[in-house]
Formats: C-alpha cells, sequence, structure tokens
C-alpha cells in the first residue's frame, strides 16, 4: 500500500485529500498513475506539479514508489 | 535570529509586534505587514492549507535568505494555516533593522515570496461554495523582482 496525499486543488480533482494504492512491488511513477482514474492522473501528470516523497521534494523523473511510502502532488501554492 | 511560525489558530498581531518592538530596542527602525482575509465580493470564509514536511522548513529557509541578504536586527514571519473569516490576520512579517531602507526591503522580499513562493493553498468561500486561488500574474512578476 502506499499513500497519495493531494494539495490545494488536487484535492477536488480526486474527491479527497488522500488515496490508498495496493501495489505489488515498487511501481514507476507512469504505472501508478495509470491506476488511477484517467481525469485523476491526468491532473495529476501537469508540468507544474511539484512531488514530494516521504516528505522531501523528488523529481518525477525516473521516480519508483514503494510499499509504505507516500507520495504528495503539490500544485501550484498561493499563501498570504 | 528570525521568529519564524506556522500559526495553527487565531493571532493576535498587535501584541506580536509589540513584543517584538520591545525586544529589538537597538534598532531603529522596524516595518511590519499584515495581511488580513479581505471583507466583500460575497466572501465569508478563507482557508489556507500547508504540508507540514515542507511548509514551515520552507518559512524557516526564506527567513535566513531574507537575513542574509539585508542588513536586519531580527525578523519575525508569522504565517496562519486554517479557516479564517473577513477580518481575520493571515500573516504578519516583521523587519527590524538599524535603519529604515533595509527593513523596507525585507518586509516587502518576504511577502514577495511568501505569496507565492511558500508551500501553501488558498481558497475562499463565496455565496456558499468554495474556490482555490491560484497566484496572479502580478504575484510572479512581483517575486521575479528580486531574482
Amino acid at each position: 500500500m502506499a499513500r497519495l496525499l493531494f494539495l490545494g486543488r488536487l484535492e477536488d480533482a480526486a474527491g479527497a485529500a488522500q488515496l490508498e494504492v495496493p501495489l505489488a512491488a515498487p511501481t514507476p511513477l507512469a504505472e501508478l498513475l495509470a491506476l488511477l482514474d484517467p481525469a485523476l492522473s491526468q491532473a495529476l501528470s501537469g508540468p507544474r506539479l511539484r512531488l514530494a516523497l516521504n516528505g522531501t521534494l523528488v523529481s518525477a523523473e525516473g521516480l519508483v514508489v514503494a510499499e509504505g511510502d507516500e507520495l504528495a502532488f503539490l500544485p501550484p501554492v498561493s499563501g498570504g | 535570529m528570525a521568529e519564524v511560525r506556522l500559526a495553527l489558530d487565531p493571532f493576535d498581531p498587535a501584541a506580536l509586534l509589540a513584543a517584538f518592538s520591545a525586544a529589538h530596542a537597538e534598532a531603529g527602525g522596524i516595518v511590519s505587514f499584515l495581511g488580513q482575509v479581505r471583507a466583500g465580493e460575497g466572501v465569508d470564509a478563507l482557508e489556507l492549507r500547508h504540508f507540514a514536511p515542507l511548509t514551515l522548513p520552507g518559512m524557516e529557509e526564506l527567513a535566513r535568505t531574507a537575513e542574509s541578504r539585508f542588513a536586519l536586527a531580527s525578523l519575525l514571519v508569522v504565517h496562519r494555516s486554517g479557516v479564517m473569516a473577513p477580518g481575520d490576520p493571515i500573516v504578519l512579517v516583521a523587519a527590524a533593522s538599524r535603519h529604515r531602507r533595509d527593513a523596507f526591503a525585507a518586509a516587502d522580499f518576504v511577502m514577495d515570496h511568501l505569496k507565492s513562493d511558500a508551500w501553501f493553498w488558498k481558497r475562499e468561500r463565496a455565496h456558499g461554495a468554495w474556490r482555490w486561488i491560484e497566484p496572479r500574474e502580478q504575484d510572479h512578476a512581483d517575486l521575479a523582482r528580486w531574482a
């Protein structure tokens, strides 16, 4: 099981703030996204998104998600 | 040494500013900025979300950068997360310096980065519906001034 976290507007796209995905083995990001609803998968593939794996910013390129990982999808920020 | 806080509950900007001023009597000038929830346009709530592993560490890094860039006696940065009502404080930045120019610039610098380069997400509720707010072009242009 890996936990996906959706920040900001991505929570609306996912319909929840988080989602648990069963993983049989360490899974490349593209394959993980293919397990999801196509509309959500598309929302999570935008070029302006950042990713954090277990609380640390990571690049999408070459990313592999394993059992017990927490992957956060971070859309453009807006504070103040 | 900066004081940086992520406030999960309402804060009192006047009390914080009074304490900050008293603690830095050696500073000849203190510039502060208070951001508050704007009333009007049917908005009855504003929510700021954060991501715990990144948000406060990012604010602390921003404060360190401001302190290395400007000649400051001290810096105070407080940013709310959670649901707020019109008139509630969102953010307080105060920069104390021997001379005013660095204090003005540091407060401006920190605010520009908090608006569009800190780990917060903002949505507002108007007429019963929530809407996520993305940074405006102006926010990005403001940030680019410091590059």
